[in-house]
């Protein structure tokens, strides 16, 4: 995490825009290279998952090919996600003024973020979401790898095969849902945060509205009195 | 690809109406494999490499006179020996030949994602159409005979046909055509499944195999390979035939009530968070902090 990022860009910027660095370029890079392949798995997963979907399997190259790539795309993303878990771990651990927040989610819902307690660099929401990935993509993984060679399994340990179809399809529908409110808040809903996960930064104002107790701790402000 | 499409009762992975559903007034075909007057010659097994043109492979030895322990890819038709002691010590050799069952409820094209990789003709025979597979080997999962073997070179999954295109053109598959002793015959299930009633009722009264019967299991809806066996209450012994087959619980599971929940899911959470943006709309930032010195 960075701390040491107040960035005063050169001269006539106003105040209010002075930038605050929120992901590093190597968290941003690995974000979108993380996203395009999740991105992949999507629309080849679903190919498997529905009859009525197949068709998405034509726009990345047809079935055969998406079976042979859908696995090894699934390594690179948990080689993704692990890199982030690496990073993000310490900031992710969920505390008590968190616990605090997640009673107050439904005025989080309505907008009414001025009667939530602060929070630090993520807030609870954003730790369910990567708790979440973390944990599905670990169940993931375990059972994709017993799909990826399913007939190497002996007849014998077909249970095996029988649990790895149930696993996967209810680790990845996590997934999607997870997914899905990731995009949508993160693009349409809460402006200013697609922007920090292309350029790296936040305004001011971003930081101290939506994660407040980062916002004093990366500009070393003192807290007004209360 | 051998039959018409007209006759195509059931397709995997396939959203849509099928050809044949319904509209077909076609024989219900069925081999029937008598084990009791099985020799275990094995020329059901050239036969069928014969007539479908695969490469012969090694065989393995493991000091029984089976010639490899399960069926391969490229190796459709194994008679499995199982050297059986009976309860008054005397010796039993057990040889059942095993093949695709061709069930009529199949697992395999239940559990199948790609669109027409496996079909099922009126006539019964299940069919894989491998230039659709996708060799994912979920028919693999789906199977209660361990029948669909991956091809790692192909990547695509093979098992027999039932000789599907022989049949087409009237004639019997190959292994029927091979056998020497009568012990294998083919023609509708209506008269096979007789033949064998017939068959078991002479081992219970005549030889004196008091548990002779016919293995057409319910639980796939029945096969179109049926068996007698002369010990119709224990099927494991001829090689593993499971003794209640039915398509995985999981596969089930997977391919009707997850799947409809895990739509609706998604469906759902599409609508609730297009609801949250037009009830509730973006979140903005304040414009300045409060504490910014500007302000003060």
């Amino acid at each position: 995490m960075n701390t040491d990022a107040v960035t005063r860009t050169a001269g006539a910027v106003p105040h209010d825009q002075e930038m605050i660095t929120r992901y590093s370029f190597a968290e941003r890079a690995n974000h979108w290279f993380g996203a395009l392949a999740y991105t992949y798995l999507l629309i080849t997963g679903l190919a498997f998952w529905s009859p009525y979907l197949f068709w998405m399997a034509a726009v990345v190259g047809g079935g055969p090919t998406a079976r042979f790539c859908h696995p090894w795309v699934g390594l690179f993303f948990s080689a993704s996600l692990f890199w982030s878990f690496i990073q993000w771990r310490r900031d992710m651990v969920v505390e008590d003024n968190d616990r605090a927040w997640a009673k107050e989610i439904p005025n989080y819902i309505k907008n009414e973020d001025e009667k939530l307690p602060p929070v630090g660099r993520f807030n609870f929401g954003q730790k369910l979401y990567f708790w979440g990935m973390v944990y599905s993509v670990i169940l993931l993984l375990i059972s994709g790898i017993g799909l990826w060679y399913t007939e190497a399994l002996p007849w014998s340990l077909r249970f095996l095969r029988y649990t790895a179809i149930l696993v996967h399809a209810s680790a990845a529908m996590i997934t999607i849902g997870l997914f899905l409110i990731h995009v949508y808040m993160s693009t349409i809903m809460e402006e200013g945060s697609f922007g920090s996960m292309v350029h790296g930064t936040v305004t001011r104002a971003w930081a101290w509205t939506f994660h407040r107790n980062w916002y004093y701790e990366v500009t070393g402000r003192s807290r007004p009195q209360q | 690809m051998s039959q018409a499409s007209t006759e195509i009762v059931r397709i995997s992975g396939h959203a849509g109406s099928v050809p044949g559903a319904g509209l077909n007034r076609e024989f219900q075909v069925c081999k029937l494999v008598d084990t009791t007057t099985c020799i275990g010659c094995k020329a059901c097994e050239v036969a069928c490499l014969e007539w479908n043109g695969n490469t012969f492979s090694e065989t393995t030895f493991d000091n029984s006179y089976q010639t490899m322990p399960e069926t391969t890819w490229n190796y459709w038709n194994l008679i499995k020996f199982n050297e059986h002691e009976r309860e008054d010590g005397s010796m039993m050799l057990l040889m059942r030949k095993d093949q695709c069952m061709h069930c009529e409820d199949p697992g395999c094209l239940a559990a199948c994602p790609a669109d027409a990789a496996i079909v099922q003709y009126a006539n019964g025979i299940v069919d894989f159409q491998e230039a659709n597979c996708i060799g994912c080997g979920y028919c693999i999962t789906g199977c209660p005979f361990n029948i669909p073997k991956f091809s790692p070179t192909a990547r695509k999954v093979f098992k027999c046909t039932l000789c599907s295109d022989r049949v087409a053109v009237g004639l019997e598959p190959a292994c029927i055509k091979a056998c020497p002793t009568g012990c294998l015959h083919f023609g509708t299930k209506s008269e096979m499944k007789e033949l064998a009633e017939t068959r078991a009722e002479q081992l219970r009264d005549v030889s004196g195999f008091a548990d002779a019967g016919v293995y057409d299991p319910p639980g796939v809806g029945g096969t179109h390979v049926i068996y007698v066996l002369h010990d119709a209450k224990n099927p494991e012994l001829y090689g593993g035939l499971p003794k209640d087959p039915h398509i995985p619980y999981s596969v089930r599971l997977w391919k009707a009530p997850l799947k409809w929940l895990g739509n609706l899911a998604i469906v759902g959470g599409l609508a609730g968070l297009a609801w949250h943006y037009m009830r509730y709309g973006p979140k903005k930032a304040e414009p300045i902090p409060p504490d910014d010195e500007r302000r003060v």
